[in-house]
């Protein structure tokens, strides 16, 4: 069932959560709203949920899912699975009794028997390979096995929509990762439109077909991960969704000097900020004529598939991230300590936000 | 032997066992069990016949009925409107909230005399609330409607304070996955809500119930005191000692306590196999 959400606000009290937002999500979509905390993608993600009402003034949003319109319907007839970020499961209830809640409330005339209450029950505990633990306790389960009981429960009512709210962001690293594998799996074998609310940028790239990316209850680009890794709109997409390295100097006759640093750039004169992702970091051992930036090699992680080199200089205010491949990292016998130059295999800048932020800080 | 082995052994890292758990002895020792050897002490003057005589004696019998019939109808009232105040207390914001959680702790801080003769005079013939309710041919003081009304006064904190902290520990989210999947308010309070508040409502109403056997101050001033009808088992200790029958009054008192330590024990036992529960255990 698609999603669409028609100018849809929220204030709490005088504070702004989210401005006014448009946001069409398709049928069969996985879509990630990615943000920092306090970006407003909760907030949105409970207002489709019905768990929030969006404002009434000046004038009413509308959320639709497919052709009905259910700006003003009760969370409970809205026909969406919620995911919490802490379960919320039913401590006192056993497992089979958590995912067989929504069946059993539902209408006696709605409810399915209890037969057949018992094999779609243990149809999703087999899903989510649990139905050895029917009978356990939520408390008897590690984080990763009540998230996924919390999910079958979810899925348990069939609804138009799921919903998860940061549903990974209280496991660890590893069990995060299978839990993310196994639910793009899940999606693509299900098939249901379902929105996830994450601030892990990998997350959101690896599982979303379309990436919403908030900062300060606004939208700031929606996109595929592809896309929105290699064109970000902003500087604020651009610096969330990896690590950054600053460059930051004047522009004279071609030439960006900071400290005793430079670099020929084909630029008007004027403060310029440069950003430079970790892998458009080259490392060696001699300057060039038109790029000269000092390093100092002060941390190596030698792990995964590159090398992770920490750089700093006297001319940088935060230290720079080089990834190199293991084979240039032995070929330059890289250790702490050691005077490298940096050179940018490619940069990136936004010059009219470079300029806005000139001038607030100017005012 | 094996716990003690457990709570002396060298392994202990937490420092000051020996001296905090001696002095909580010697606190237990002194405030409780003291006082309670005392009890017994006046006991061993009685034959188990002479005690058995006073303790079913009409008039006595009589007043455990009234006490455990009043205690009984004013904890389960406690238990709604407990509960209720409880309810309100966590969920809601409003002005002079503060104000009524501290109200909460009244019946604990006033003189149970002062609220008895307070009642007494409200619900008397001539009472604000007497004067209406007479007429209407509804009787409260010297009822044992009024005893009732004069318990659930001083016991109502019991249910209150332990219902508040166990409805704070409970996330909103787990009402409102009950929501999304479809729970009416009524089933989600019901089915998700309630089974988490039992174990302290009834520990609760049961430390009011226990209460409201003991309690004296607040009643015999709204009780009237008539032999066979609104005479509580309290009262028929004072009574005794008034008579100088010490071992008497120690013999009512003695029934008075076996009951609220056996209720108490008991709520503890069942409230521990349900908490198991939760925390994982194999209740």
């Amino acid at each position: 069932m698609s999603i669409r959400l028609q100018n849809i606000a929220k204030h709490f009290g005088k504070t702004l959560a989210l401005e006014p937002v448009n946001l069409d999500i398709h049928e069969g979509e996985l879509v990630g709203l990615l943000g920092p905390s306090g970006s407003g993608k909760t907030t949105l993600l409970r207002i489709i949920a019905g768990l929030e009402n969006a404002d009434r003034s000046p004038e009413p949003g509308k959320i639709l899912f497919g052709d009905r319109d259910v700006s003003n319907v009760h969370v409970r007839d809205r026909r969406i699975g919620f995911v919490f970020q802490h379960y919320a499961l039913f401590r006192h209830m056993s497992v089979y009794d958590n995912v067989a809640f929504g069946l059993t409330v539902m209408p006696k005339k709605e409810r399915p028997s209890s037969g057949e209450i018992r094999a779609r029950v243990f149809r999703l505990l087999e899903m989510v390979q649990l139905e050895h633990l029917a009978k356990r306790y939520p408390a008897q389960l590690s984080g990763g096995q009540q998230q996924r009981v919390s999910l079958a429960r979810a899925l348990a009512v069939k609804p138009d929509v799921l919903l998860l709210d940061e549903p990974f962001g209280a496991l660890d690293a590893k069990v995060r990762q299978d839990l993310r594998r196994w639910l793009r799996r899940l999606h693509s074998e299900l098939n249901f439109t379902s929105v996830f609310v994450t601030h892990d940028q990998e997350e959101a790239l690896e599982l979303s077909d379309r990436v919403v990316v908030m900062s300060n209850g606004r939208i700031e680009q929606i996109d595929a991960p592809d896309t929105l890794y290699h064109s970000p709109k902003n500087r604020f997409v651009f610096e969330f969704l990896g690590d950054v390295n600053h460059l930051e100097g004047n522009v004279n006759n071609g030439v960006l000097t900071c400290g005793d640093a430079y670099l020929h750039v084909d630029l008007p004169n004027g403060a310029e900020e440069l950003l430079l992702r970790p892998h458009e970091v080259r490392l060696a051992e001699q300057p060039s004529d038109t790029c000269h930036l000092p390093v100092v090699v002060t941390a190596i992680s030698p792990v995964g598939a590159e090398v992770r080199v920490e750089l700093e200089a006297n001319w940088l205010a935060k230290p720079w991230l080089a990834t190199v491949r293991h084979a240039d990292f032995e070929r330059l016998e890289m250790r702490r300590g050691q005077h490298l130059y940096a050179y940018p295999r490619q940069w990136h800048r936004f010059k009219d936000e470079a300029l806005a932020a000139e001038q607030t800080r100017v005012a | 032997m094996s716990l003690a082995l457990r709570l002396t052994g060298n392994t202990r890292v937490l420092p000051g066992f020996g001296l905090s758990m001696g002095i909580s002895v010697l606190f237990i020792s002194l405030v409780l069990l003291l006082p309670i050897t005392g009890l017994f002490g006046q006991l061993s003057n009685l034959s188990l016949a002479q005690y058995w005589a006073i303790i079913t004696e009409g008039r006595i019998v009589a007043s455990y009925t009234v006490t455990i019939g009043a205690a009984a109808v004013a904890a389960l009232i406690n238990a709604v409107f407990g509960l209720l105040l409880a309810w309100v207390l966590v969920r809601y914001e409003f002005p002079g909230k503060r104000l009524l959680d501290a109200l909460m702790d009244l019946p604990f801080a006033l003189p149970t005399a002062v609220a008895g003769i307070t009642l007494a005079t409200l619900y008397a013939g001539s009472g604000w609330m007497g004067r209406l309710l007479e007429p209407l041919g509804f009787q409260v003081a010297y009822t044992w409607v009024g005893i009732a009304l004069a318990m659930a006064f001083t016991s109502i904190p019991f249910v209150v304070r332990t219902v508040q902290p166990v409805l704070e520990d409970l996330p909103a989210e787990v009402d409102e996955a009950a929501m999304s999947l479809g729970a009416t308010d009524g089933v989600a309070f019901r089915r998700v809500i309630m089974p988490h508040l039992w174990p302290a409502l009834v520990t609760g109403t049961g430390l009011a119930f226990v209460r409201s056997l003991g309690e004296f101050g607040a009643i015999i001033f709204i009780a009237g005191n008539m032999p066979y009808e609104t005479e509580i088992t309290a009262l028929m200790i004072f009574v005794k000692l008034q008579e100088y029958d010490y071992a008497g009054a120690s013999a009512i008192a003695s029934v008075v306590l076996f009951v609220s330590l056996a209720l108490l024990l008991a709520i503890n036992v069942w409230q521990g196999r349900f908490v198991r529960r939760l925390h994982g255990g194999k209740g």
